[in-house]
């Protein structure tokens, strides 16, 4: 399977990040390049074979219910581009 | 005072429990090899500051006869590890003045068995590469050079920085990630020992994610037994990482020197790939010569599914990246552009685009195709039942041989820019560690030799799972066989 420019934007629109038109062509060509070599996959027969995924077999423990860590909004908030009234703050999403 | 920054660990914390030199002295001493190594480019922030009020502290707990293993040691961490209150990049412009709140498992582990931090190592921009050229903070500099050769090197990658750093002298140990061999081959590449414990050993948490389920934070440092003495300091449960596996720490260190009479070392004879140095694999016998004088038992092995590692890494690990950094939207921290009359969708995409290097875009790329409707199960699924089956090879081997023997890395150090333009070319490095990485079984790099230029050569072995003991006492006896002592000339002292 290889991958057009056109789909090559599509990919770019749903990771969310800015693919500028003369970058297009050359990320096409390398993608294409990566996805070619990992076609040779398909060769192995896993018929019957579970996917692993996990590295190591564990369990999820249980834990009690209840707050551990917590009224460090300050510190949270602390990091972010912009903030207001101890929210972070986005451009305007609803008209 | 640089002959304190040549003594190991092990040296340094007895000295400094006998009281011959003070953990100021030996911080000073590392401090003034950060400071003329900048040539090298290995750190992106250095913290003299911290360093010596850590190493107050450990004078006085020296004082009081109360030292844990590491206390007064200088270690360099990799700036994919949170450090409370100290700037974490990961290598990204994206994250560039992020100060994290919090402090990592593993770095916490450290100081709190009393290490002394020089500095944030450079590294690949959130792990991705092999070489430390996809730094967003330049590439670092390998302290070796090729015989009659001023042509820079690469240190490998990714956590290039923490293995220059330990190869230049400038700390005694450091931390890394290895996510496909970013510990092991940087190791090999720069002459030291690098150790990826089995995955669960040492906690995640607190640590920049690239691929959850392949990343494994592990220490480098220049002998097998300082190796020993780093991961046990680092490793242990950690509740705040819900993959951390809850089985005792072992006394690493204590049965380092046990025998080998027995040992069974299997050899796969699919680890011989085209275009590999013949000193390579000259280097690979003269190991099994090593362990078998040491007493081990050698063994053909086969590991049939090799060549498949490379393939379903690089479906598997940009699938998590892509997923891993959703999280960087301009929202919570790092960088934010805000395009003039922009919405929230633009905003994301311009951050994003702005703060990613173009490899973790690549990779982002790669990891949404291969996680899209209509591809999934073609890709990614295909991808993780071939891990399965790497797993199984390793499983079947295990019921054979105790440990496994193979070169860690097709190929000496490489000029900076020789690979950069070929991303396929660069992924080869990985060759030989990533399936270690897919079966999440502990695998140590260790120096053994020089090629014909002078560059270091390390050789792999390859342990069961949680099987760290057996793996440092194989590895001891091949660090005995090799007697590797060379080091880098310091040219970057002028």
């Amino acid at each position: 399977m290889s991958v057009d420019k056109k789909t090559v934007q599509k990919i770019a629109h749903l990771a969310r990040i800015a693919l500028p038109e003369d970058k297009v062509a050359p990320m096409t060509s390398e993608l294409n390049g990566i996805l070619e070599w990992i076609e040779q996959l398909g060769e192995v027969d896993t018929k019957g074979v579970e996917p692993m995924t996990s590295a190591a077999p564990t369990t999820l423990y249980w834990r009690e219910d209840k707050v551990t860590e917590g009224d460090n909004a300050e510190n949270i908030l602390k990091n972010a581009a912009e903030t207001e009234f101890g929210f972070f703050t986005v451009p305007k999403v609803i008209e | 005072m640089s002959e304190l920054t040549k003594l190991t660990i092990a040296e340094a914390r007895d000295a400094l429990r006998a009281k011959k030199f003070s953990a100021r002295e030996l911080a000073e001493a590392h401090l003034s090899e950060v400071a003329a190594a900048r040539p090298l480019n290995a750190f992106i922030n250095e913290t003299p500051d911290v360093a010596l009020k850590q190493a107050e502290a450990a004078d006085k707990a020296l004082a009081a006869g109360k030292a844990p293993s590491l206390t007064g040691i200088p270690v360099a961490i990799k700036d994919v590890f949170c450090t409370k209150g100290i700037e974490t990049t990961a290598g990204s412009q994206i994250l560039k003045g992020f100060i994290p709140p919090y402090e990592s498992t593993v770095s916490a582990n450290l100081f709190k068995n009393g290490a002394v931090m020089v500095g944030k190592t450079n590294m690949d921009e959130f792990a991705m590469g092999s070489s430390n050229e996809n730094s967003s903070f330049g590439p670092v500099i390998s302290p070796w050079r090729a015989e009659g050769s001023d042509e820079n090197l690469v240190p490998g990658g990714s956590s290039g920085g923490s293995s220059s750093s330990v190869a230049a002298f400038l700390a005694m140990g450091s931390t890394g990630t290895d996510t496909g061999g970013s510990i092991r081959q940087p190791a090999s590449l720069t002459g030291i020992v690098g150790l990826k414990p089995s995955y669960g050993r040492c906690s995640r948490w607190g640590c920049v994610a690239f691929a959850s389920s392949l990343d494994h934070p592990g220490p480098f440092a220049r002998t097998v037994k300082d190796s020993a003495i780093m991961l046990q300091a680092m490793a242990g449960y950690d509740v705040k990482d819900s993959t951390s596996v809850n089985v005792p720490v072992p006394d690493y260190e204590a049965g380092l020197e046990n025998s080998l009479k027995g040992l069974k070392v299997g050899i796969p004879k699919e680890y011989v790939v085209d275009g590999m140095p013949v000193e390579i694999e000259k280097l690979w016998q003269k190991g099994i010569a090593w362990l078998k004088a040491a007493g081990a038992e050698i063994k053909d092995i086969s590991l049939p599914h090799t060549k498949y590692a490379l393939p379903a890494y690089y479906i598997v690990a940009p699938a998590e990246a892509s997923s891993n950094l959703a999280r960087y939207d301009g929202v919570r921290y790092g960088l934010r552009k805000s395009p003039e009359d922009g919405g929230l969708v633009e905003m994301y995409e311009a951050t994003r685009s702005a703060g990613f290097g173009d490899e973790v875009k690549r990779r982002i790329l790669i990891g949404t195709y291969v996680l899209s409707a209509g591809y999934y199960d073609a890709y990614y699924l295909q991808a993780q039942k071939v891990r399965t089956k790497i797993a199984d090879d390793f499983r079947a081997a295990f019921k054979d041989v105790d440990v496994i023997l193979t070169p860690t890395s097709p190929d000496k150090a490489f000029g900076i820019g020789a690979k950069s333009d070929d991303p396929l070319a660069m992924y080869m490095n990985d060759v030989f560690t990533v399936p270690a990485n897919l079966a999440g079984i502990p695998a140590i790099s260790v120096p053994a030799g020089l090629s014909g230029d002078g560059l270091p050569l390390g050789l792999q072995i390859i342990g069961p799972a949680f099987e760290e003991a057996k793996l440092l006492n194989a590895a001891w006896h091949l660090e005995q066989g090799a007697g590797f002592s060379a080091t880098p000339k310091p040219w970057w002292k002028g």
